[in-house]
């Protein structure tokens, strides 16, 4: 009865709980990529027909005629440019300070940990702080505040990213630009930001790609626009917005444009990812 | 300011003044400063939305945490059924996606045949990109449907009356409602929670885990008494990573979630999430009441994520996963 080789044996036992277990992780992972691409089919399926010319050349119509999604796109551009050029300039130096100047000390410590709690924090939440303290005080919504709370989800990133890179650069680098006599700063700009421009590209990337769709802090910060507007400090069309806005309309119109706008941020997303990945294979990870 | 990049030698050296050095201090300043602004912007957020909700807080004091009425007509608000709600979402999201999650990183380290496993894992980490609200949309447009007739109504016709699974399934049956929303999540947080464990998995040394083998291990072995120990800390940080998002997720639930301030009933019944209701009615609000209510309830929802954040930092620690 005890014996190996048998299925009531100690080793038969063994193998048996070792095939139902590699069964059991073959079938999760069977479920989990079934479930993902019936996502992306029928995402393609519902937004294949609407991406065409008129998409990017009209505006949201009124519920009833066909328009397209330009107001929106290009509000979404701005609204991440915007953000970026924020994120990648606070971001930047907030991450030379950790990785250079912080010494480490337990107010580099909180910083630190600060940054990787905004870096996952609801962004519904940012999207209310920002009302609170840009969007109260102005009275209205506008562009600004929406760039403001986008930009505050993707300055953490940067940082983390700035951070992790200029840490992995080597200390001969930095010795060589105090051995010719070169101020710190020179130092940080002309050797260690050149160093790392992959890392953070990089980094930069990925806080753009996870901007371009969300939704949540735009709610009450940008709002939305039927028109085409490029103020700032008026309300933006925006993509996300827009989406959440057509999706639960009773127009099937507007769910097709839904539908449409999601295809387009879904594709922009994985676009952007597909080349974070071609440059991180070819020049190592960060 | 004597620019001197040679000094006599009768000069005390600390005098010299090395050329560049105002912008030396300048640029360390606007280190600083940006390391400033992302600390003060987390801490602002906290006190914004604590000083936001301060009149729904005096007012309502610990009633709020356990009343469910919410009647923006009488100005009158209690927050549990949407906290509640937030923690039963986030819940079964992860019970649901946990398990799955899991095998799926085993599957793809130790069992999937080689020409599968970058496509696979390359995917799992691309859809773990994907914008929240296009799991929102599918949820709504393509799954709530389906759910109701082939899930939904069978299961409420076969629970026996009287048992613990009528009241569990009870609702009703038009696809939204809080099992829904729990699913949703789930599908968004699997391809997050899987690509980091993955990456856990691949950092144990491949030494560790063939001297496992060496010594006859099964591959169920190795992963359960060798893997799975080395990595433990910051697997269970890169859970909480992945419960994190499910608790502060909007888009994703919003749509299927069915919208009411209730307690749920049941699986089945509509409920509501903190952001689903930051969502739908922030921008709307009219009386400052309603409005400091929903600030109280980000400000609950801050405390929640943060504890939960927190904790998943500690464990996993700086450098590793994200």
């Amino acid at each position: 009865m005890t014996q190996d080789g048998t299925i009531f044996g100690r080793s038969g036992r063994r193998r048996l709980s070792n095939g139902a277990f590699v069964t059991v992780c073959a079938l999760a992972t069977g479920i989990a990529l079934v479930v993902l691409a019936a996502i992306l089919i029928s995402l393609l399926r519902n937004g294949m027909g609407g991406l065409g010319l008129a998409l990017f050349t009209q505006d949201t119509p009124p519920p009833g005629a066909s328009g397209g999604l330009r107001n929106a796109i290009l509000g979404s551009i701005l609204l991440c440019g915007a953000a970026m050029i924020l994120a990648i300039l606070v971001g930047m130096l907030a991450g030379t300070w950790l990785a250079e100047y912080s010494r480490d000390g337990w107010y580099a410590r909180a910083v630190r940990f600060i940054n990787d709690v905004l870096l996952s924090a609801p962004s519904i939440l940012i999207g209310l702080f920002v009302y609170v303290i840009a969007v109260r005080p102005l009275h209205g919504f506008s562009a600004f505040a929406g760039a403001l709370a986008l930009a505050l989800i993707a300055a953490p990133i940067v940082t983390r990213a700035t951070e992790d890179v200029l840490r992995l650069q080597p200390r001969a680098l930095r010795e060589a630009g105090v051995g010719l006599g070169t101020p710190y700063w020179v130092i940080v700009r002309r050797i260690l930001w050149r160093a790392a421009a992959g890392g953070i590209v990089t980094g930069a990337l990925l806080a753009f790609a996870r901007i371009s769709g969300e939704t949540a802090p735009l709610l009450f910060t940008a709002l939305n626009n039927q028109f085409f507007s490029v103020n700032l400090l008026r309300p933006i069309a925006n993509l996300p917005v827009t989406i959440f806005n057509f999706a639960l309309s009773p127009y099937p119109d507007w769910q097709h444009l839904a539908w449409a706008g999601a295809l387009l941020i879904a594709l922009t997303v994985l676009a952007i990812n597909l080349v974070v990945r071609i440059l991180t294979t070819r020049a190592k990870r960060p | 300011m004597s620019e001197a990049s040679v000094s006599s030698p009768d000069q005390p050296l600390l005098h010299v003044r090395v050329r560049g050095q105002r912008v030396e201090r300048a640029f360390q300043y606007a280190c600083s400063a940006a390391s400033l602004a992302l600390f003060g912007a987390t801490i602002g957020l906290c006190i914004m939305l604590a000083w936001g909700g301060w009149p729904s807080i005096s007012r309502f004091g610990l009633a709020f945490f356990t009343s469910t009425v919410w009647n923006p007509v009488t100005d009158v608000y209690g927050g549990a059924g949407p906290i509640v709600g937030t923690l039963i979402t986030s819940a079964v999201a992860l019970a649901l996606a946990l398990p799955l999650a899991f095998c799926t990183a085993v599957f793809l380290v130790e069992f999937c045949p080689a020409i599968l496993r970058r496509p696979i894992g390359i995917a799992v980490e691309l859809l773990a990109g994907i914008p929240s609200i296009v799991y929102g949309m599918w949820g709504l447009f393509v799954f709530a449907p389906l759910f109701a007739t082939y899930i939904e109504a069978p299961l409420m016709s076969w629970a026996p009356p009287g048992s613990v699974w009528e009241r569990l399934f009870s609702g009703i049956p038009n696809g939204s409602g809080v099992l829904t929303a729990s699913i949703i999540l789930a599908i968004m947080i699997l391809p997050y929670i899987a690509a980091t464990l993955r990456e856990l998995f691949l950092s144990v040394p491949v030494r560790v885990r063939e001297s496992a083998y060496g010594m006859g291990c099964t591959p169920l072995e190795v992963v359960w008494s060798v893997t799975l120990p080395f990595v433990r800390r910051s697997a269970v940080g890169a859970v909480m990573l992945g419960l994190g998002r499910a608790l502060g997720e909007t888009m994703a639930v919003t749509f299927v979630i069915g919208n009411s301030h209730r307690l749920p009933r049941g699986l089945f019944d509509s409920g509501a999430t903190i952001s689903s209701v930051i969502a739908n009615e922030f921008a709307e609000a009219t009386s400052p009441m309603h409005m400091s209510a929903l600030l109280e309830l980000g400000f609950a929802l801050f405390l929640i994520t943060f504890v939960v954040l927190a904790l998943a930092r500690a464990l996993l620690g700086h450098g590793d996963a994200r």
